[in-house]
């Protein structure tokens, strides 16, 4: 667990919004405390308050006086917003970058989108929902 | 409740061991070359923070430790620990003492006594002792309080040193390699009851261990010494930023960890794991991705045996 090059902190962050995007965290579900946090991946209780903190300044999580840390309203439909942006920069654009760079005809990748490139397999199209 | 954590100071601390003054034929004195411990150590120890305390055997590691709670002095130099603003020399100072428990590798128990007499005596001399504590800390490690330490094994003394350190509650906890003999999930026990415990009630903890690995990210800082001088002091997540990791093909590796400096090399049939100093450019996450290389973290062992190993040989040893 936790094991990128980025610092832990930054990759716990990472792992709650992508617990949110998924709907695995549902919005005004309370989150793991950072001591709950702290035993259960045996990192630095300060490590895990770092991620909530960076959390609750993008508004994914909010504080509860007393009572610990919560999904934020609107928080899923936030992170979506985000990541929608950042899927053309971040995903698609280094794809087609590739794509570029293998000499794949435009035509050819519009036809895959579309899902109607027949040609090569000549068999059945193979919808692509996971890729 | 909870007291003020304490921190600690030193200034150009030197400690040698065995000078010895002797009187020569003519009556002058002179002084017999000692054993240096510590060698100038200027550092400053976090309030409130789990601070590791790495390095070699003969480092220095325990004798900087001992000087925190007054079981030594420096030869020269200046040490100071205390809350806030207010440090002072530990040395005869019932406050810093009362208030700083260092748990040895030994454990420093009574060997004649049960093990309840031991916790006895601790629950006296610390103010914040927590007793219950105590209690389902030596049920979790499996230890018999009626027992005296001679009829315990060496892990399970150990667990008493555990459980001493954990439940003194002390504003300045040290633990010095206390892990000795412990098996693994004892140890991992351990860690997480270090962690449960200082996250219900912050203090100052100082950690030193050889299993880098295993004990590495409950560190907040990190010190390294060598040679009783210190080679770094600083925030674990900057000793993290100081290298990462390539993993995959090693032709793909190759070609990443070009021109950079190599602090660890792992092979394994055709895939390599390849451990390299200082940051990744902005373009290796991507280039790594599409090779089908595997970026991850700097294991801080491998930057500690880097640091610290003799220098000529390190070459050839790093590279195979």
């Amino acid at each position: 667990m936790f094991d990128g090059p980025e610092p832990i902190y930054v990759q716990i962050a990472q792992m709650i919004r992508a617990q949110v995007l998924a709907g695995e965290l549902a919005e005004e579900e309370q989150v793991m405390s950072t001591t709950q946090f702290a035993t259960t991946f045996r990192i630095n209780p300060a490590t895990a308050a770092k991620a909530f903190a960076g959390l609750v300044d993008e508004g994914v999580l909010y504080k509860r006086r007393g009572l610990g840390m919560f999904v934020a309203p609107g928080a899923r439909e936030r992170l979506l917003d985000q990541h929608r942006k950042a899927y053309f920069d971040d995903v698609l654009g280094p794809a087609l970058a590739q794509a570029d760079l293998l000499g794949i005809p435009t035509d050819d990748l519009v036809a895959y989108v579309l899902g109607t490139d027949r040609r090569k397999s000549g068999g059945p199209t193979t919808h692509t929902e996971e890729s | 409740m909870t007291p003020a954590p304490f921190g600690a100071r030193l200034d150009d601390v030197v400690v040698r061991f065995g000078a010895q003054r002797r009187l020569t034929m003519d009556g002058t004195a002179v002084k017999d070359e000692a054993g240096t411990a510590l060698d100038g150590v200027t550092l400053d120890l976090r309030p409130g923070v789990i601070t590791g305390v790495l390095g070699r055997n003969g480092a220095g590691k325990s004798t900087l430790l001992t000087l925190l709670a007054a079981f030594n002095r420096p030869t020269e130099g200046r040490v100071r620990v205390g809350a806030g603003d207010l440090l002072e020399d530990p040395w005869e100072n019932p406050w810093v003492t009362a208030n700083v428990q260092l748990v040895r590798e030994s454990g420093d128990l009574m060997d004649d006594e049960r093990v309840a007499e031991t916790l006895k005596y601790y629950a006296d001399l610390r103010p914040y002792w927590d007793a219950d504590l105590a209690a389902r800390l030596l049920d979790t490690f499996e230890v018999n309080p009626r027992k005296k330490p001679t009829a315990l094994s060496r892990g399970k003394r150990s667990a008493v040193g555990a459980t001493i350190g954990l439940a003194s509650r002390a504003p300045l906890t040290i633990l010095d390699e206390v892990y000795l003999g412990m098996d693994a999930p004892t140890r991992y026990a351990f860690y997480d009851e270090i962690l449960a415990d200082y996250a219900e009630h912050p203090r100052t903890i100082l950690l030193s261990s050889h299993l880098v690995e295993e004990v590495e990210r409950l560190f907040e800082d990190v010190v390294v010494l060598h040679r009783g001088k210190v080679l770094l002091a600083e925030p674990a997540e900057d000793m993290q930023s100081r290298g990462f990791s390539l993993t995959g093909p090693v032709a793909a590796v190759e070609e990443l960890a070009r021109g950079r400096r190599e602090l660890h090399r792992q092979r394994l049939g055709a895939t390599v794991q390849v451990t390299i100093e200082g940051a990744p450019d902005d373009g290796t996450a991507a280039a790594a991705r599409a090779a089908g290389v595997e970026l991850g973290s700097l294991p801080l062992q491998d930057l500690f045996v880097r640091l610290t190993q003799p220098e000529p040989a390190s070459r050839t040893e790093v590279r195979r």
